[in-house]
């Protein structure tokens, strides 16, 4: 509804005032005159009719004279084809990317997921003050600088859709540490997208992505401890969402997808079966660091030919790394050391990496490990 | 809508460029220029020649050099009449000046 507003209005704030005029509306005249046979399009076009008589008012208070006729605002009856679906043009106007990227997630929430302001600033840990503020210079550099209500064209889309992915995951990666549960609502935006953009294997690979990490989110923690895969009780895991993004994730490849989405939601879909097929992982890691030149991702390599049965050669290519600020390179050595039986060395290494742990949860799990040496 | 393009670079950026590289650079400008969106154009002189004046109490104060002593001065700037943001920014990324490793600012002018 909002995004239909905000195309037909041109602008945030108003398309904002209303949808609120015509909730309450709805309120008022719903109980006694009984619910309209198709609600949404009713608030929808209220909302529009109510704009518009907003927009006369505002004008003839400037100018002092009087245009425009009162028009009567039919509200009974409407063709629900007329209103168009804009939420994709919503999506890419919320993600521009010559809005600040704290505002593109800001926006995204609010006028997509619908969320509260005041929800929004919770789950970013600021004030709502600060949350408002973000929000109103995104919506005024929309409005200021002219940034176009669209679905840009062919030749900028490839840049543009990674742009919106990257919001949506990074959305998602928000709700990770679990405070409100921002990764649903990545889901639901990612579903949105799907929908709206049905062949873009990319869109199709981060929702079977944030699918498949999401259905095991139950068994992800213990407390506030974080509980590594081969640990986590899968009775906790939620199989018809693994399954569900399955199914996305084959879509995503039949329609050609070899990004990195994709390739990580391959790699997330492997490690949720029975027998882990751990030379597949470490190929899709390779193809991954390809992709991403990430020293990380290599080190995840690393890991994967370790559990594929050879410890030694994932220590050599883990020492080629220049990771040394990084908690997980020490503490990843200190594994492959501690199963090649160097455990005077592994020691060493976990002694590093609790130098570097600034959680009790970190700090909680690397003296587990010293102990069992 | 109109907007500014402002174009900054490093002094001497274009230096290790042969006769013929200089010449086709100088060609995208002119078509830039050239193009019926752009409004107005000017290619600055270079930091150096630069003169900043303020007045203080009446008396006119004058310095040698850019406003603000940056490695990146400005070159340049474009005013144009443009659809909407993308199309301005879409015309900032053909700039040559950005080829090599300049930046283009992207303004709104005020409406009068």
């Amino acid at each position: 509804m909002l995004a239909s507003l905000v195309g037909f209005l041109g602008d945030f704030d108003r398309a904002e005032e209303a949808a609120q005029e015509a909730f309450a509306l709805a309120a008022q005249r719903w109980p006694e005159a009984g619910t309209p046979s198709n609600p949404g399009a009713w608030l929808t076009t209220t909302a529009r009719n109510r704009a518009i008589d907003r927009i006369r008012r505002e004008r003839t208070l400037a100018e002092k004279i009087h245009l425009l006729p009162a028009t009567e605002a039919v509200m009974d009856e409407f063709d629900e084809t007329v209103i168009k679906d804009e939420r994709l043009e919503l999506i890419f106007t919320c993600c521009h990317p010559a809005l600040a990227l704290d505002g593109q997630v800001a926006l995204t929430l609010r006028a997509l997921g619908g969320l509260q302001t005041a929800d929004i600033a919770r789950a970013f840990l600021v004030s709502e003050e600060t949350m408002k503020r973000r929000l109103t210079r995104a919506k005024t550099k929309i409005r200021a600088t002219g940034i176009p209500f669209a679905v840009p064209d062919a030749h900028r889309l490839p840049e543009r859709l990674d742009a919106v992915l990257a919001v949506i995951y990074l959305i998602y990666n928000e709700g990770y540490s679990g405070r409100i549960d921002l990764g649903a609502e990545a889901i639901s935006l990612g579903r949105v997208l799907a929908e709206l953009m049905p062949d873009e294997p990319d869109v199709h690979g981060l929702l079977a992505l944030m699918m498949i990490h999401h259905a095991r989110r139950q068994a992800r923690f213990s407390g506030d401890d974080l509980v590594l895969l081969e640990d986590q009780d899968r009775s906790l895991w939620d199989l018809d969402e693994i399954a569900a993004g399955r199914a996305v994730l084959d879509r995503a490849i039949g329609l050609g997808g070899r990004g990195a989405y994709v390739v990580q939601a391959a790699i997330a879909s492997l490690q949720t079966r029975e027998q882990i097929d751990w030379p597949q992982v470490a190929e899709l890691y390779r193809r991954l660091a390809e992709l991403t030149g990430s020293l990380v991702v290599e080190l995840n390599r690393a890991v994967a030919v370790a559990q594929a049965g050879d410890p030694a050669k994932a220590l050599q290519a883990v020492d080629r790394l220049d990771l040394d600020s990084y908690l997980y390179f020490h503490s990843t050595r200190g594994e492959l050391l501690r199963r090649l039986g160097r455990d005077a060395e592994a020691r060493a290494a976990y002694l590093r990496a609790l130098e570097l742990a600034t959680t009790t949860p970190e700090r909680r799990f690397l003296t587990g490990r010293l102990e069992q040496l | 809508m109109r907007y500014a393009l402002m174009i900054y670079t490093e002094a001497g950026y274009d230096e290790g460029l042969s006769e013929v590289e200089r010449a086709a650079m100088l060609g995208e400008y002119a078509a830039l220029f050239d193009d019926e969106r752009c409004v107005g154009a000017a290619r600055l002189q270079p930091a150096e020649t630069a003169t900043s004046v303020r007045v203080d109490g009446g008396r006119t104060l004058m310095t040698d050099g850019p406003f603000a002593d940056t490695k990146e001065v400005l070159g340049g700037f474009c005013l144009l009449e443009a659809d909407n943001l993308d199309e301005a920014i879409e015309l900032a990324a053909r700039i040559p000046a950005v080829r090599f490793g300049g930046t283009v600012e992207v303004r709104p002018v005020v409406q009068r």
